[in-house]
């Protein structure tokens, strides 16, 4: 069975169903990590004290994977560029930076932020900050992850289609794209919500 | 939204500024915390700066500063959806809700 609307845009919307199928799924994690920061809100508003990010956490590590994150937004999105000028190479290039500075935010985040404060005692059960910190970057870590596997495998298996359907792996990076700049768009907020204030 | 080679260059600039644009801000982002103005002040200050970044990525990265109706309808609905869910939490500042009762 053929798949609809996967290259030409469907008339009603004037896009393609990928594109609807990602933005109605960025919706969701829209409401999912929103409810994560109302949930944030409440329990500060509600604390007697609450801890300065910068006392418990790091702020260059933070502000390192920051950069980490906002480069490979831009070489996911120099990948796609890649595809739509025929430059199956420059795409490779491209998106294998993306996965490893994906990767590279990982490390950092287990080996110089988790491991240390499992070390030092910190669990999510020694406080609600702690608790708060580990849902919401372990959440947004689970996310880098799944995006970073999605990555590999169109840098990897999943660019054979470029041989016979180009279009449509175009068509498939950028969604792809589109879910990873909002994971970095996450972080964004998250970096001085946790870290900063 | 890229039909020719000067049109994907020109692009390509876009994101390159956008990049250095967003290194800039956060750079400033951590200088402003360091900065005495208050709790309030400060939440404010890093809130906006977050939002420009934000929105930076998803008007040039995510093309949403040129994309079809359909999905700013969509967003649309989502940003009500999501607004009323960070009011909920405002109703329950005057009630008990994380105050230890002995």
């Amino acid at each position: 069975m053929q798949i609809p609307y996967t290259v030409e845009p469907r008339p009603e919307t004037g896009l393609h169903n990928a594109k609807i199928g990602i933005w109605l799924f960025l919706a969701s994690e829209v409401m999912l990590f929103g409810a994560l920061f109302s949930t944030y809100i409440l329990l500060r508003t509600g604390s007697v004290e609450w801890p300065e990010g910068s006392s418990i956490l790091s702020v260059p590590i933070g502000t390192f994977n920051t950069m980490a994150l906002i480069a490979s937004s831009v070489t996911m999105v120099l990948s796609w560029v890649a595809l739509k000028m025929n430059d199956l190479s420059k795409f490779k290039m491209y998106m294998f930076l993306t996965y490893f500075l994906g990767i590279l935010f990982l490390i950092v985040k287990v080996v110089f932020e988790y491991i240390p404060k499992y070390e030092h005692h910190l669990y999510p059960s020694e406080s609600t900050f702690l608790a708060i910190y580990f849902t919401l970057t372990g959440l947004h870590a689970l996310h880098i992850l799944g995006g970073v596997i999605v990555n590999i495998y169109f840098w990897g298996p999943g660019s054979k289609m470029w041989e016979t359907e180009p279009e449509r792996f175009t068509n498939r990076v950028e969604v792809a794209g589109l879910y990873w700049h909002f994971v970095d768009l996450v972080w964004i907020f998250l970096f001085p919500v946790l870290y900063l204030l | 939204m890229m039909d020719n080679i000067e049109s994907i260059q020109k692009h390509v600039r876009n994101y390159l500024m956008v990049f250095g644009a967003l290194a800039i801000l956060t750079i400033v982002t951590v200088g402003a915390s360091y900065l005495q103005v208050g709790v309030v002040l400060g939440i404010v200050i890093a809130l906006i700066i977050a939002t420009v970044k934000g929105s930076l990525v998803a008007a040039v990265f995510m093309h949403l500063s040129s994309e079809k109706k359909f999905v700013y309808i969509l967003l649309g609905i989502t940003a009500i959806l999501f607004l009323v869910l960070m009011f909920i939490t405002l109703f329950t500042i005057n009630d008990n809700a994380g105050i230890h009762v002995s």
